[in-house]
């Protein structure tokens, strides 16, 4: 039983991720209709707004300390991160072990900046190309985003802790009547998990009560005559494309302090996300969301020990089986609509 | 026209003045009568460093180009000469190999086992390497070991750490000086009993695919030799980032070790969940909880951050070993380089000195004579203390370190400290150690 | 001609000729001088050229005439080579047997898949292929490892049980694939001046059957059967209210480039007789799908120069590096060398993946047509006077 709350928990906190992104994911297709393959690249470079801030923070002056050597003999060159000098070193360790989340801060206008771009300078002439061209062409573009970020970063993980106050795990265990240790919960991982759901929820407030969101909404489902009524809905699209990208990237913010960043980051959570978009339904929001929590808690059902023996390997494809399973059952996903990307 | 099965370009490259706009009849070509694939001519040598440029592993391949550079510069009289003096074969000279030039052809593997092989075939036909060498992951490196034996080239692998390399996978032409997962699980028990105590009770999480499978196997047997107890083994998906669900019934299930079998970014990851945990704080059957990492890279350190302090792992080299050797290395490495070598380079930098001493020794850069020069070779001076290539595995018998994450480190290379140095007798296994059983050596193939 | 027109005629006549005559067209520059770098006319890579040449050819085949974009086909090439390696383990090392059995595992293999994947169209099709594939290739990692190898692939070993043949060469060596006795690894080489030029068996038994399946794929684009396809490709809610039934042609054209990838997929094998799990990878049928599309989906040339362009990168520009590109600037002020080797060093060596996303973005934004549209454009700047012949029947897309 505790084993079952506990990769429920879990589940939840893995599918809160898949949600976001295949939020990102859906907002730019059900607004723009476009397939956006380099959204997994906006999540890593929301992931790399995290690494760079926090490089900004300690960046550093050498020190000599003739008391200590260096691998070769020579007197040890201590970096001294330059907020030591104007704040202290407490002061100074603070703000450095803050970074993650002064990085939400910075990610937003950066990732907003990035979505507009991409969306005036390439994905704007693809709206009337076929889905495979723009499938292509950011896939293209994914293939660049992770090469120059991997130019300049390495292709090594590079660890970007959370804060000291949210180190550590809180005992569920004990509050709900458990044994201690039993179902146990990275405090970390339980602010990814509300920070989703506060995003989730913001944007979908967004839509719903919104002048704004009213108009996205209905140039959602019917781009020609909202235009008709003299709207310029272009512009609100490139918009929403912005409110994707940094969706996308505040999860890839979040999401840094839970597994080291590094390039292919976003590539991994590719092929997963287009398979949480299609399973919640091309095009839908709800289904989205639903989708990610729904294969999160299935894919942590998979990896307990109990399950493996009893069906081998079934922790390597459930995603894949469950995709399948449901496309060949409900057609459309499980909240999509009829006739979106069956061309 | 010439019938070959592998070309021998190398030595075209050099021959070539004789031929002035006609085919060359036979019995022109140098090579005619040397026997083997890529003789290489009388200026120059080519050698073939076949290391991941693309994918997860690059900066280790980075650092594995770094260390082949050196060695060539070395070997080719430059620079103040590294392991050369320290090494206890004094054959070579600093004029090359057997007084030939050596020039190096580079190519990317993408760590993947077809990609390998297609670089390392375009080294062999295209460029005339007379040896490959690198990788850094034991997938590939069987996969190009067996293209060599079948092309009649040398191959001395780079960093692999399955005991399928020099076990069910080795093969005559190959070469491992790497150490491999029995050692590991050897080197680390009695350390972990010191440390832990003999009544534990371990966890395993295995990376699904070979090394984790023998990785697991030899520390599971050689932990449970000294009293443990293994109360579950996972296998984990190779694309798996989000270790979480893996993690969180470990505290629960009644074991109060955790065992990470895991390689590179799997590595990074899981051991970054385990801490996300609690594990190192966490209390279990009355003893402080535990995580062992049977394979430590300066690279993982470096990404798993302040996660590895006091995690327990081994190794096959670390920078601050002072024997002369290392030590040489380390200060001819960093005075180019700016930071201290990693085990992936130190490895490829002794084995292509190995094999350049093995042709200079053999007078010849003939596959068989240089399998023959190498087998049941003792040395020293190249770290590592004295060692033994094994004619019977070509695997290499040398110290292992058990090493753990430093409390307090100066900088971003140093995070990892030796705890201890196993000597090389306590690591050795039978040639037929089952956990080495199947597969055959063969025996060497000149090729041509 | 052999059933076909003459302007196709004309188009095998030119795949034939290039194919035969590869080995001296890839080694355009004499050996040893500083542009023999970008000579390909070694065995490996022309049996690549090849190789992949027939993928994509096959893929072409459903993608380029039906639309169906799949995202699983290296599926395929990696059940083709796993049949092909267990042939020479089990039964003998002639190439023959085991290409049979890789076109026919491959066969079998897509109808199952496509038979499920055909039930949805555009990207839910895509997904479920991919899907399949992703499947594929994790098991073939891990749990299958005692059929596929795993990790490290599944190889011939010095004590295969095989039934035609040894297991072992006089000389204790794993014996190489041949075809009745001739070595795909055998060359001759012919020195002319100061070139080389190296002539292949595996390569030429290879370019022998991808000249069938360009023949083979010329007449099923030419066919009622290559209209079928075409006519599901632009409209297929019309296509049914006519009475026809789109989806045993779509699986059949499905079939068919299965089928093409399990050729290749034996051949690879048979040049170099080692099947890894990673060939089964979504990047390697994302890797198909470029080469389509660069070349130029559904034309008959384009996948085939797609092909070639994209193992090109792979495995010549992946071999520069910082060493050769300072041998090649030498000649400059050292300030200047340091800088212009700065600027190209990101685009090569181990920065290709780079040059081959931007490559690949410049096609699909500037070419939507691939390469041969390029060659099209090109050919119309000199053919101005003469705007209806600019676009010749053979590579014209098939829309």
């Amino acid at each position: 039983m505790d084993q079952f709350i506990l990769q429920i928990l879990n589940g939840l906190d893995k599918g809160s991720a898949y949600a976001l992104i295949a939020l990102g994911l859906t907002l730019i297709f059900g607004t723009l209709g476009v397939v956006n393959f380099a959204h997994g690249a906006l999540f890593m470079l929301g992931a790399f707004v995290a690494v760079t801030v926090s490089n900004i923070l300690t960046l550093s002056h050498k020190v000599v300390d003739e008391t200590r050597t260096d691998f070769l003999g020579n007197p040890l060159q201590v970096d001294v991160p330059y907020l030591y000098d104007w704040f202290g070193q407490t002061a100074g360790d603070a703000i450095i072990d803050w970074a993650v989340p002064i990085s939400i801060i910075i990610a937003i206008p950066i990732m907003v900046a990035i979505g507009f771009i991409m969306e005036r300078g390439l994905i704007k002439h693809f709206y009337k190309r076929p889905h495979a061209d723009q499938i292509l062409v950011t896939f293209g573009l994914a293939i660049v985003i992770q090469e120059i970020v991997k130019y300049f970063y390495g292709a090594n993980p590079i660890p970007t802790p959370a804060p000291e106050a949210f180190v550590g795990s809180f005992d569920f265990g004990v509050a709900f009547g458990f044994d201690p240790n039993a179902i146990i919960y990275p405090y970390w991982r339980l602010v990814y998990f509300f920070f989703s759901i506060f995003i989730i929820g913001a944007v979908f407030a967004f839509l719903q009560f919104t002048t704004f969101g009213m108009v996205v909404r209905a140039g959602m489902a019917d781009r020609e005559t909202v235009g008709i009524l003299g709207i310029d809905i272009d512009k609100r699209f490139t918009i929403m494309f912005g409110i994707a990208a940094a969706v996308a990237g505040l999860a890839g913010v979040m999401y840094a302090p839970i597994n080291s960043p590094n390039y292919h980051m976003g590539m991994d959570f590719l092929v997963l996300s287009f398979v949480v978009v299609v399973v919640g339904g091309m095009g839908s929001l709800p289904g989205a969301v639903a989708a990610g929590f729904l294969l999160g808690i299935l894919e942590s059902f998979a990896s307990m020990s109990a399950v493996i023996d009893i069906l081998p390997g079934i922790n390597q494809i459930i995603i894949y089986l469950v995709a399948i399973i449901i496309l060949l059952t409900r057609p459309r996903g499980l909240m999509g609509r009829k006739g979106v990307m069956e061309e | 026209m010439s019938k070959s099965n592998f070309s021998r370009r190398g030595v075209l490259k050099t021959g070539m003045v004789a031929s002035a706009g006609l085919a060359l009849p036979q019995y022109l070509r140098a090579d005619a009568h040397a026997g083997f694939t890529n003789a290489p001519g009388d200026s120059e040598v080519i050698l073939g460093f076949n290391v991941p440029q693309t994918g997860p592993y690059a900066d280790e391949g980075a650092d594995e180009l770094r260390a082949y550079e050196l060695a060539v510069e070395h070997l080719n009289g430059g620079g103040d000469g590294g392991m050369m003096p320290t090494f206890s074969s004094q054959a070579l000279d600093g004029t090359g190999i057997l007084g030939r030039e050596v020039k190096y052809v580079t190519g990317d593997t993408q760590t993947k086992s077809d990609a390998a092989r297609a670089s390392a075939r375009s080294m062999i036909e295209k460029d005339g390497a007379v040896m490959i060498t690198g990788g850094s992951s034991s997938g590939v490196a069987v996969a190009v070991q067996a293209l060599c034996q079948e092309a009649g080239i040398i191959f001395m692998a780079g960093l692999t750490h399955s005991n399928d390399t020099t076990g069910k996978d080795k093969r005559a032409n190959g070469f491992r000086h790497f150490f491999n997962s029995y050692m590991s699980g050897a080197a680390l028990a009695p350390v972990l009993e010191a440390a832990y105590g003999n009544n534990r009770k371990a966890y395993h999480l295995t990376a699904d695919y070979n090394w984790g499978y023998t990785t697991q196997e030899a520390v599971q047997s050689s932990t449970e030799a000294m009293g443990w107890e293994t109360v579950n083994t996972v296998l984990t998906p190779l694309t798996q980032t989000d270790f979480s669900s893996y993690i969180a019934p470990v505290l629960n299930s009644g074991a109060d070790v955790l065992v990470l079998n895991h390689y590179g970014g799997n590595m990074v990851n899981s051991l970054t969940n385990a801490v996300q945990f609690g594990l190192r704080e966490a209390q279990a059957n009355g003893q402080n909880f535990e995580i062992v990492v049977p394979l430590y890279s300066r690279l993982m350190a470096k990404g798993a951050g302040a996660n590895v302090k006091g995690i327990f792992g081994s190794t096959n080299w670390h920078w601050s070993l002072q024997d002369a050797g290392s030590q040489a290395f380390v200060r001819s490495f960093g005075t180019k380089y700016g930071f201290p070598p990693s085990q992936a380079a130190h490895t490829c930098y002794v084995q292509t000195l190995l094999y350049a001493d093995a042709v200079t020794r053999a007078g010849s850069f003939n596959p068989c004579a240089v399998v023959e020069a190498l087998e049941d070779f003792e040395f020293d001076g190249l770290g590592n203390g004295p060692t033994l290539y094994r004619g019977e595995d070509h695997q290499c018998f040398k110290d292992v370190l058990v090493v753990k994450g430093k409390e307090n480190p100066d900088n971003e290379f140093d995070l990892l400290e030796i705890v201890e140095v196993t000597p090389a007798a306590q690591v050795t296994y039978p040639a037929d150690h089952p956990q080495f059983a199947g597969g055959a050596l063969g025996t060497c193939n000149p090729g041509a | 001609m052999l059933g076909l027109e003459k302007k196709d005629f004309r188009l095998l006549l030119i795949v034939i000729g290039l194919t035969m005559l590869a080995p001296f067209l890839l080694n355009p520059f004499p050996e040893g001088s500083e542009m023999a770098q970008f000579n390909a006319g070694y065995p490996d890579l022309m049996q690549r050229f090849v190789i992949f040449g027939i993928f994509a050819i096959g893929f072409n085949i459903l993608f380029g005439l039906t639309g169906y974009l799949s995202f699983g086909h290296a599926a395929f090439l990696g059940a083709g080579s796993y049949g092909a390696v267990w042939m020479f383990k089990l039964l003998s090392m002639n190439v023959l047997p085991a290409i049979a059995i890789s076109v026919v595992i491959a066969g079998l293999f897509s109808l199952l898949i496509g038979y499920i994947s055909l039930r949805r169209s555009g990207i839910y099709f895509s997904i479920l292929t991919l899907a399949f594939a992703q499947m594929s290739f994790a098991l073939a990692y891990s749990v299958l490892t005692p059929i596929t190898g795993g990790e490290t692939g599944l190889q011939l070993a010095l004590d295969d049980p095989r039934i035609f043949g040894v297991s072992q060469t006089a000389t204790g060596n794993i014996p190489v694939p041949a075809l009745f006795g001739l070595e795909m690894r055998s060359s001759f080489e012919w020195e002319v001046g100061a070139w080389l030029f190296t002539f292949n068996t595996g390569y030429y038994l290879a370019a022998l059957f991808m000249i069938l399946a360009f023949y083979m794929s010329i007449r099923i684009f030419r066919s009622p059967f290559g209209m079928m396809l075409r006519a599901i490709k632009s409209n297929q809610t019309r296509m049914s209210y006519t009475g026809l039934n789109a989806k045993p042609y779509t699986l059949a054209a499905f079939v068919i480039s299965g089928m093409y990838a399990g050729l290749a997929g034996g051949l690879m094998a048979s040049m170099d007789p080692l099947a890894g799990a990673e060939r089964m990878q979504w990047t390697a049928s994302g890797e198909v799908v470029l080469m389509t599309i660069l070349g130029g989906a559904g034309t008959l040339i384009g996948p085939v120069l797609g092909a070639g362009m994209i193992k090109y990168f792979e495995n010549i520009f992946s071999k520069i590096n910082e060493t050769i590109l300072h041998g090649w600037f030498a000649f400059l002020p050292d300030g200047l060398e340091n800088f212009v080797v700065a600027m190209i060093y990101p685009f090569i060596g181990k920065g290709w993946h780079l040059t081959l996303g931007i490559v690949f973005m410049l096609v699909v934004i500037f070419l939507p047509g691939g390469l041969v549209q390029g060659g099209q454009k090109i050919a119309a700047l000199f053919k101005r006077s003469k705007p209806e012949d600019a676009k010749p029947n053979a590579t014209e897309p098939a829309e």
